[in-house]
């Protein structure tokens, strides 16, 4: 089953939300959403290999994860956890570290069940509008083909 | 100049929202909207034309501007590209969901089995 995105770009207060229902209940969600031996699997675009380099889940601790090219080329994203509400909410600071510091976009993740099923919602508040548009281009602008062969890919498995 | 950098000023954010809805406002119309000086607003508005985020046409004494419709798609392109790698995240971590849970199943029929395979005492 695909379900679609529901995506909000609030240019006043800088944000972008994203929601979307997976069927799943929320432990599960939860469980899966911050293992790190699972987040290669999803995190990153499909042509670069997603690594993990730190991920100290409490508040205060670091999170690390680089993202590597198929030409070799590695960038990487970084941040501090702020609060860690099992299995409701995950605050973090998120920086994409080619740009350097004073750019630091603060990721909330919130999990809500409904039915059986989750509703997962990731709001970005960016501190600067050019920050949102750096984000977009941080190695991404390419991906727009690719994922619709990825898309294409997963409905094909879950057909 | 940049659209990104003009628009990162809330005044000028303000400004594109006002123009948004009201599709068109004369320089009058805008300074009254804002306790800033007039001054300051048309330099907010200079700015959002270097940036080609308005236009602006001169009508007897009037300056109207409205919003530059090719910049809004510019802005909706970018809006576009980070939904579809929210998209694209949103679907590999549902496909790693969906594996999770027919594990799940797996185990719990493999136990279940198990169960029924043990002999009575």
């Amino acid at each position: 089953m695909v379900t679609t995105i529901n995506f909000t770009v609030n240019r006043g207060a800088l944000e972008v939300v994203m929601e979307r229902i997976f069927d799943a209940p929320r432990s599960l969600v939860w469980k899966l959403w911050t293992d790190p031996n699972l987040i290669p699997q999803w995190w990153g675009p499909s042509r670069m290999k997603t690594t993990v380099d730190r991920m100290d889940m409490k508040p205060g601790g670091r999170w690390r994860f680089i993202l590597e090219n198929p030409d070799g080329s590695k960038i990487a994203f970084s941040g501090e956890y702020r609060e860690i509400v099992p299995p409701e909410r995950l605050l973090y600071t998120f920086n994409f570290e080619p740009i350097g510091p004073g750019h630091e976009v603060i990721e909330v993740v919130t999990f809500e069940e409904h039915e059986h099923k989750t509703k997962l919602t990731s709001k970005n508040i960016y501190q600067k509008l050019e920050d949102l548009e750096g984000m977009v281009q941080s190695g991404m602008e390419e991906g727009s083909n690719e994922t619709m062969e990825r898309f294409a890919d997963l409905l094909k498995k879950h057909s | 100049m940049d659209a990104f950098y003009a628009l990162a000023e809330p005044n000028r954010r303000h400004i594109i929202e006002m123009l948004a809805t009201r599709g068109q406002l004369t320089a009058t119309d805008i300074c009254r909207k804002f306790e800033v000086s007039a001054p300051a607003i048309s330099q907010h508005l200079k700015v959002l034309r270097e940036a080609n985020l308005v236009q602006m046409e001169k009508r007897g004494q009037q300056r109207i501007y409205r919003i530059n419709p090719e910049a809004m798609i510019q802005f909706e392109g970018w809006a576009r590209q980070l939904m579809e790698l929210w998209t694209q995240r949103f679907d590999a971590f549902d496909a790693v969901l969906m594996a999770e849970k027919q594990k799940m199943v797996k185990k719990r029929k493999k136990s279940i089995r198990n169960v029924q395979a043990k002999p009575k005492k």
